[in-house]
């Protein structure tokens, strides 16, 4: 089913609609399915992947969710773990993973790659690698919705991490004092990079939730179960259409945990580079707590939840799982053909 | 026609032409617009014009945003040295974009700063910063020198698909000047030779050409033609016609407010050593001192540099030249 008319059916039905739900879960099997297919190269192709990548696994029911909200002209602006979210916006995964190998046919024509995929004819205008500092980017996309397209909004991606940069405190304020049209999504994934947030936050050290940030802007702030996209459409889409009737920023802070480790091991060539375990067994050395959100899997958990409810049967939910593993590995093989580009191609896009 | 104009005037008129042609200009900063008796505020209306918080992250990141998704704003910064607190944004935000996304997106945004201002600020308020930007690429540089480069530089630089950063030097906003009516629009990466001669070329910088331009004129009494060059904008460089004067008169004279070895006439001097093989036959750089910038005036003027220190060091390359010869 398309984006359209999922949207469509919502309008004619509930918004709990099995249609739609069958939407979301298809959404979230295809994310979690390309990222499974990222994390394999790094042992089925070794240096096809270059550099750093950053896996939105257990992000699937936030970023769905939330976009589950979105109308037709509303900008996504994420950080650098950006995989999810054009997947959502159609993006056509062979130029996704072309461009997480750094092939020609990529989605930025190699010159990315995973941090930095771009697809602005999908209002998705690009990702900045640098923790944070998309905040402000997303903030001027807000802008340039309130002066010039009146009605569309930006949904700003980021993590807990980032709401300790100052980008994310002179953005709020602005987009508070501004007005803006923007939802500030704060993914609580619970580690920034290696460290778990109850170490570097201070709501968190208080033993409050994240979104408490919000008072310090006189914003409304919620927080959600990040793992279950339909209390995040709901929360999302109050704030969404708060900043659609003209009443400024948001902040929503999805909680859930982040089922792969931070990014891949950093190495220096020629050694092999794979995703280590996750820092809360590599660093912390508590399985438990890995083992425990584990089990709460968001893509498990509603598929389980749609069978129980019956608004998915078995067979339709293998019928979705094998459709999406069937893309993404058409969009592996896509990506391997493709070719490397020409070394002097180096030269091109540096101005306008 | 033209007529005689204040060099901060000049900016603030091609801004506003420019914000009166093309509906997607924006402008906003710190401590402006701040009453709704301010003209651009009257003019433009308090959508376009707007006051921020002191927010540099947030100015420039907001300004790179709103450029990439279909606006043209100019972020009032002041001073240069505020760019500091967010240079990730200046120099690893927004010349990037276009880059990373396969020229996917642009960033017209302006950046728009003084610099330089050697009038008793010392050590925070008065430095020259543009040799950190001007290699960077996807960036460009721009650094008026008399009022109507610095209204068609302005120009050139809004209408520019790139991201721009803008410095006027302090010390030249009341200097007057004559500007062209109507659209005047000077294409970035064009060098202006503001004096002709034969004897020394002397490339000056921002405030710098306005002290060459006053040495050179001493040098004239002496017999001393010299060619002063004035890059206007370092980034993309006019390598050309700085290389075609200093083949011309064989010896040259660097001047710049920076620090010598973060000055632009270090990364300059390099160029004019590798492509004047053979027609070279002395290069001086004048820059400030290995200081910070000092307070009090007679420090101040010390470290920075001035006249006499442009027509020594003309001197000792003619002289080098006879020596050779």
């Amino acid at each position: 089913m398309t984006r359209k008319t999922a949207r469509k059916s919502s309008a004619r039905r509930a918004p709990t609609g099995s249609e739609e739900m069958q939407w979301m879960y298809t959404q979230m099997v295809r994310i979690r399915e390309f990222e499974e297919a990222v994390k394999s190269t790094f042992i089925e192709h070794p240096g096809v992947i270059r550099g750093h990548s950053h896996l939105g696994d257990g992000a699937e029911a936030s970023i769905v969710g939330a976009l589950s909200t979105r109308r037709e002209t509303d900008l996504v602006m994420p950080s650098y773990r950006c995989h999810g979210y054009p997947i959502v916006l159609g993006t056509p995964l062979r130029k996704m993973m072309a461009e997480v190998f750094g092939r020609r046919d990529g989605l930025c024509r190699g010159f990315g790659g995973s941090m930095h995929l771009a697809d602005p004819s999908r209002y998705f205008p690009g990702t900045s690698g640098i923790i944070g500092q998309g905040i402000a980017h997303a903030t001027g996309a807000a802008l340039t919705a309130q002066i010039k397209h009146r009605g569309q909004i930006v949904y700003c991606f980021f993590g807990d991490g980032a709401s300790k940069q100052g980008a994310f405190f002179e953005s709020l304020n602005m987009a508070a004092v501004w007005n803006l049209p923007i939802v500030y999504v704060l993914e609580n994934n619970q580690y920034q990079a290696y460290t778990h947030f109850s170490l570097e936050d201070a709501n968190a050290v208080a033993g409050d939730p994240l979104s408490k940030k919000a008072q310090a802007f006189s914003i409304p702030g919620a927080t959600v179960d990040g793992t279950d996209p339909v209390a995040v459409k709901k929360v999302v889409g109050k704030a969404a259409e708060r900043a659609r009737a003209g009443k400024g920023p948001s902040l929503v802070e999805t909680k859930f945990y982040r089922l792969s480790a931070h990014g891949n091991v950093i190495t220096v060539p020629p050694l092999p580079t794979q995703f280590p375990e996750h820092e809360a067994v590599a660093v912390y050395g508590n399985r438990k707590e890995f083992e425990l959100w584990k089990s709460r899997d968001p893509v498990k958990r509603f598929r389980a939840r749609l069978l129980k409810d019956r608004a998915l049967t078995e067979s339709s939910a293998k019928r979705i799982e094998a459709a999406a593993r069937a893309e993404v590995e058409d969009a592996v093989q896509f990506a391997l053909a493709s070719p490397l580009p020409t070394p002097e191609e180096a030269l091109h896009y540096v101005y306008a | 026609m033209a007529k005689e104009m204040i060099y901060g005037d000049a900016i603030a008129l091609a801004i506003i032409e420019e914000m009166q042609r093309d509906p997607s200009v924006i402008f906003y900063g710190q401590n402006m617009a701040m009453t709704e008796r301010d003209p651009m505020l009257k003019k433009f209306g308090k959508e376009r014009v707007r006051i921020a918080p002191i927010s540099e992250t947030a100015e420039i990141g907001i300004g790179i945003g709103a450029a990439m998704t279909g606006l043209r704003p100019i972020v009032e910064l002041w001073m240069s040295e505020f760019m500091l607190v967010a240079f990730d944004q200046v120099i690893n935000e927004a010349p990037r974009f276009r880059y990373m996304s396969g020229g996917q997106v642009s960033v017209p945004v302006v950046l728009k700063a003084g610099y330089g201002f050697c009038a008793g600020w010392a050590g925070q308020h008065s430095n020259c910063i543009y040799h950190t930007m001007m290699g960077i690429p996807g960036l460009k540089v721009v650094v008026p020198s008399t009022p109507a480069d610095a209204k068609g530089l302005m120009a050139a630089a809004i209408r520019d698909d790139n991201p721009v950063v803008y410095l006027h030097p302090y010390m030249l906003t009341l200097d007057k000047g004559e500007v062209p009516d109507g659209e005047y629009v000077v294409p970035l990466g064009v060098a202006d030779v503001k004096r002709a001669g034969t004897d020394v070329t002397i490339v000056a910088i921002g405030w710098m050409v306005k002290k060459a331009m006053a040495a050179a004129e001493r040098l004239a009494a002496e017999n001393i033609s010299a060619e002063v060059v004035d890059p206007r904008t370092l980034t993309p460089l006019d390598v050309t016609t700085i290389i075609n004067s200093v083949k011309k008169t064989g010896r040259v004279v660097l001047v710049d407010q920076a620090p010598r070895h973060s000055s632009a006439a270090a990364v300059i001097a390099g160029e004019i050593a590798e492509q004047t093989s053979g027609f070279l036959r002395a290069l001086r750089m004048v820059t400030a001192l290995d200081t910070p910038i000092p307070y009090s005036e007679p420090l101040e003027n010390y470290v920075v540099p001035n006249e006499d220190k442009i027509v020594e060091a003309v001197k000792s390359v003619v002289a080098h030249e006879a020596v050779a010869a």
